[in-house]
């Protein structure tokens, strides 16, 4: 089994402020890790740091064996932002953001292959877009929009998945959209790296969770398992997770579940 | 006697043509990449690479070229850094290129800043065959690298870190649109002048996506208004006697301001019909 990415001591330090603190952390080919924690812990730090994207101010990266700079096979990597960029304003319909996940596959003066139009459609209808294939981006919801970004990483039929808090005030329809699109990439045995605030119906998908305080890894192994109330039948673990006070030693999942 | 009927108005009707499409081509990119204003900086550098053409008797448009092409790889050079506040090193640019060229054709013999008035507010009926010829092979330059380049810019101006993420080269892209975007600056400045470049490379733009809703169609339309505003704007502007540069701009605003009434009206329809 192959390595997809693997950080050996990673630090980040933005104007100063140090956001990541040495972190070690490998994904394997197959795995689908969640990175949990509270606001501010470093979780979308550490995941763009993973593409590089967020330059390292110390410590590796490798990305399937390579460091980002001479890293070539970027097809390979799916990249689902935390948000849809709406740039200057210039509109962009569904399909034509969708269809931009495809750039890592075409060849640069050439056409759009019939394979591209096919994995466009095939990614639009897999997070169930199609009928909005034409409209503006502008005019979706957040979570259709959230929907709109994880189809364009699909289009690029990548290995690997990152994707920044994807469920992040999305709506309960998004939601069961994604955990759908999260079981069929589990099927397929493809490799998720994955930022949420908390898992709710995914929990079953994930193999191995990773848990960030203040820039450290305070957790890195099974998720988290519900405990007391969160176990009991009925349950849909939906609650607001506060974030977790500087002092505490606590993640933030554990903090929430013994308030819970 | 029609416009047809003298050489300078045809040469000017071609090179209106020209920088109709082009402005408007590479102004969808970097109105996407929120560097609306960018043309405007590179064409207060590009005013400078004017003066020092009259200095060192060499043609201004080459001149303009390089200058406005070394000025604008400097904007997007600060502008990646990101670090410093990027508005106020690209202001100081503009000042310095603007203050550059004041000086230095006061200091080329014979010259004085009348000099620089047809490069400031354009005199494209003052565009000779050999000028044709090199804004013509400019603008043919800037649309093939947008067609070859197009999916990647679009993924670029979209969001960075995707196309970073996606392995694009981001550093040589950003450079890349920066000396797209200079060598228009030039191409246009001829018609409506440095001042009122920018004009071309916005206002079609934000009058296109008042009625569209795709980002090939923003940008296929506001090639129409392009052309419709410098083609427009040259014409009336002969016929009434007055700035061609200022008339094309004007009718550029015109054009955008009709364009608001109609797409809310026309999305207003729309609403109209989902929720009935």
């Amino acid at each position: 089994m192959s390595t997809a990415f693997e950080m050996t001591g990673g630090q980040v330090t933005i104007d100063g402020r140090k956001i990541l603190r040495g972190i070690d952390l490998r994904v394997d080919d197959g795995e689908v890790v969640a990175v949990l924690g509270a606001n501010g812990s470093g979780k979308s730090t550490l995941v763009r740091s993973l593409l590089g994207v967020q330059p390292l101010s110390g410590g590796s990266i490798l990305l399937y064996g390579h460091p980002p700079a001479r890293f070539r096979e970027w097809r390979r990597i799916g990249y689902v932002p935390q948000r849809l960029s709406v740039g200057g304003g210039v509109p962009a319909t569904v399909r034509e953001v969708v269809a931009s996940g495809r750039i890592a596959r075409q060849r640069r003066g050439r056409w759009t292959s019939a394979a591209d139009r096919q994995a466009v459609s095939a990614a639009l209808d897999e997070v169930g877009l199609s009928d909005r294939a034409g409209d503006p981006v502008s005019s979706l919801s957040g979570g259709q929009q959230q929907r709109v970004l994880i189809a364009r990483a699909l289009a690029g039929e990548p290995d690997a998945f990152v994707m920044d808090e994807p469920t992040a005030g999305v709506d309960a329809a998004s939601q069961r959209m994604l955990a759908k699109t999260m079981a069929g990439l589990v099927e397929r045995g493809k490799t998720v790296v994955l930022v949420a605030h908390e898992l709710g119906a995914m929990e079953p998908l994930i193999s191995r969770a990773v848990v960030l305080n203040q820039g450290c890894k305070v957790h890195d192994g099974a998720p988290p398992s519900p405990v007391g109330t969160h176990a009991l039948p009925g349950h849909d673990h939906v609650h607001p997770h506060e974030p977790a006070p500087a002092e505490s030693s606590l993640p933030g999942w554990a903090l929430a579940q013994e308030k819970a | 006697m029609t416009i047809f009927d003298l050489d300078f108005m045809r040469y000017a009707l071609i090179a209106a043509v020209m920088v109709g499409l082009t402005a408007p081509a590479v102004g969808t990119f970097i109105v996407q990449r929120r560097l609306a204003l960018l043309g405007d900086g590179i064409g207060h550098v590009a005013l400078t690479g004017v003066a020092l053409g009259f200095l060192t008797g060499t043609a201004p448009v080459a001149t303009a070229v390089v200058v406005a092409a070394l000025g604008a790889v400097a904007i997007e050079m600060v502008r990646a850094r990101g670090k410093t506040s990027g508005d106020v090193a690209l202001a100081l640019l503009f000042y310095g290129g603007l203050a550059g060229g004041v000086m230095i054709i006061y200091l080329t013999p014979g010259e004085s800043t009348a000099s620089l008035n047809s490069y400031l507010f354009g005199a494209i009926t003052s565009v000779t065959s050999t000028d044709l010829w090199v804004i013509a092979s400019l603008a043919v330059a800037v649309l093939a690298l947008l067609t070859i380049f197009g999916r990647e810019l679009f993924v670029l101006c979209q969001d960075e870190e995707v196309a970073k993420a996606s392995g694009l080269p981001v550093r040589f892209l950003g450079l890349l649109i920066a000396v797209i975007a200079s060598v228009t600056v030039v191409v246009a400045m001829r018609a409506v002048g440095l001042l009122l470049v920018s004009a071309l490379m916005v206002v079609p733009v934000a009058t296109s996506q008042q009625l569209t809703r795709s980002f090939r169609t923003t940008m296929a339309l506001s090639m129409v208004f392009g052309v419709l505003a410098t083609v427009g704007g040259l014409t009336s502007s002969f016929y009434l006697d007055v700035p061609s540069g200022a008339t094309i701009v004007l009718l550029a605003l015109a054009g955008f301001a009709v364009a608001l009434g109609v797409g809310r009206f026309v999305r207003r329809s729309r609403t109209g019909e989902s929720t009935a």
